[in-house]
């Protein structure tokens, strides 16, 4: 089972606004599983948190995922959940939305990262 | 710290020896422990100098391909639901790899294409060169992101090994190797202890062996000369006796201060 999972592609899923996930959707990340579960799901202003948190915790366990996109608004609603997440594989990457710039001080590697290096190097 | 904290050994030679032995490995152990700190610490300080070069980078990237998509929306109108709602296989799928620095495996990740694309009739009324960009631009957005993934758990990975061979390296040298230090300085101390004993032990039989030596000189002068005074003078023998006496005594004597 290992093995063959091993073999098989792993998936990129995508927590966003509709744009950004349209957007990837295009580049080809998008799949639909055989149990009509998406790998991707899109926030609007209507999105609850537990919603966002509980979508972020089923992607956490699938084992088909290795990468989760997340908009870095997003990652500030469940930034708990994203700080509780620890171990490396799926990575659990913040990526700046459309209508919010990236802000490298809020990214939680790089929140990590800032004890080793100097903050100037950062924000660059 | 506790000078009593040591290892339960009984003190002896062979222990002694044992201790040795394991000082030295786990001075070895130490040393390379250190080494290997070191190279992932430096591995580690390339990773993150990436991580940071291609954060500021996909910024960029990510703006140029939001930038794609409003033009693509520009010139073929709300074509959102339409993706959202047509998605069936992922084109873009990833591969693991591993790599190894200093017994440390780290993921990789490689993104591959499989399959056709789901929506190469996307955009064929209009706007279909808007939408080729956009798809380009997106998926060269894509292959950044799973480069900074494998960066990034990379970055997790090594930053856990790290710490547990910075504890490692600390315990060591903090932990045992003074306790194997502790554990040879008692044995050393109970092993001198012991050959004080063991000297002082031989030193007491000697003296009592040397007194035993004397006492049966002594004992076997004064039968001689009573013979000897028995055969010549057989009458007096009360006077024999007592002179024989003083006269072994006056023969201890010299003969002490010869031997002494």
């Amino acid at each position: 089972m290992a093995l063959h999972s091993a073999i098989k592609g792993k998936l990129i899923s995508v927590i966003g606004d509709e744009d950004t996930c349209v957007g990837f959707l295009l580049g080809g990340v998008g799949e639909i599983n055989k149990n009509r579960h998406p790998n991707f799901m899109v926030v609007d202003k209507n999105t609850a948190v537990s919603e966002l948190e509980d979508c972020f915790k089923r992607f956490l366990k699938r084992d088909d995922i290795d990468i989760i996109l997340i908009n870095q608004n997003c990652a500030e609603l469940i930034r708990h959940v994203i700080d509780a997440h620890t171990s490396p594989v799926p990575a659990v990457l913040e990526i700046p939305s459309k209508d919010h710039p990236y802000d490298a001080s809020k990214d939680s590697i790089l929140r990590r990262a800032r004890g080793m290096f100097n903050p100037e190097d950062l924000v660059r | 710290m506790s000078g009593k904290d040591r290892l339960p050994i009984f003190p002896s030679r062979g222990a002694q020896m044992l201790m040795k032995a394991r000082l030295a490995g786990a001075q070895k152990g130490h040393g390379l422990l250190k080494k290997k700190a070191d190279a992932l610490q430096m591995r580690f300080r390339l990773i993150l100098g990436k991580i940071i070069e291609t954060k500021t980078l996909m910024g960029d990237v990510m703006k140029e391909a939001a930038f794609s998509l409003a033009e693509a929306k520009f010139t073929s109108g709300d074509i959102n639901q339409v993706v959202l709602q047509n998605v069936t296989k992922a084109q873009i799928k990833i591969r693991t790899k591993k790599d190894n620095v200093a017994g440390v495996t780290l993921p990789v990740f490689e993104s591959y294409q499989d399959g056709s694309d789901t929506y190469e009739l996307a955009g064929l009324a209009r706007g279909g060169q808007q939408l080729a960009k956009l798809n380009k631009n997106y998926q060269s957005a894509v292959k950044l992101l799973v480069e900074l993934a494998s960066l990034q758990t990379s970055f997790v990975t090594l930053d856990e090994v790290i710490k547990i061979t910075n504890r490692r390296v600390n315990a060591i040298e903090h932990v045992i190797i003074p306790r194997i230090d502790r554990t040879l300085a008692y044995i050393i101390s109970e092993l001198d202890e012991l050959e004080r004993e063991e000297f002082y032990r031989l030193k007491k039989i000697q003296d009592k062996k040397r007194e035993a030596r004397i006492k049966a000189d002594a004992k076997k002068a004064e039968w001689c000369s009573r013979a000897s005074m028995c055969a010549s003078r057989p009458i007096s023998w009360m006077r024999a006796m007592t002179t024989c006496c003083s006269k072994y005594y006056l023969g201890c004597v010299n003969f002490q201060q010869y031997y002494c």
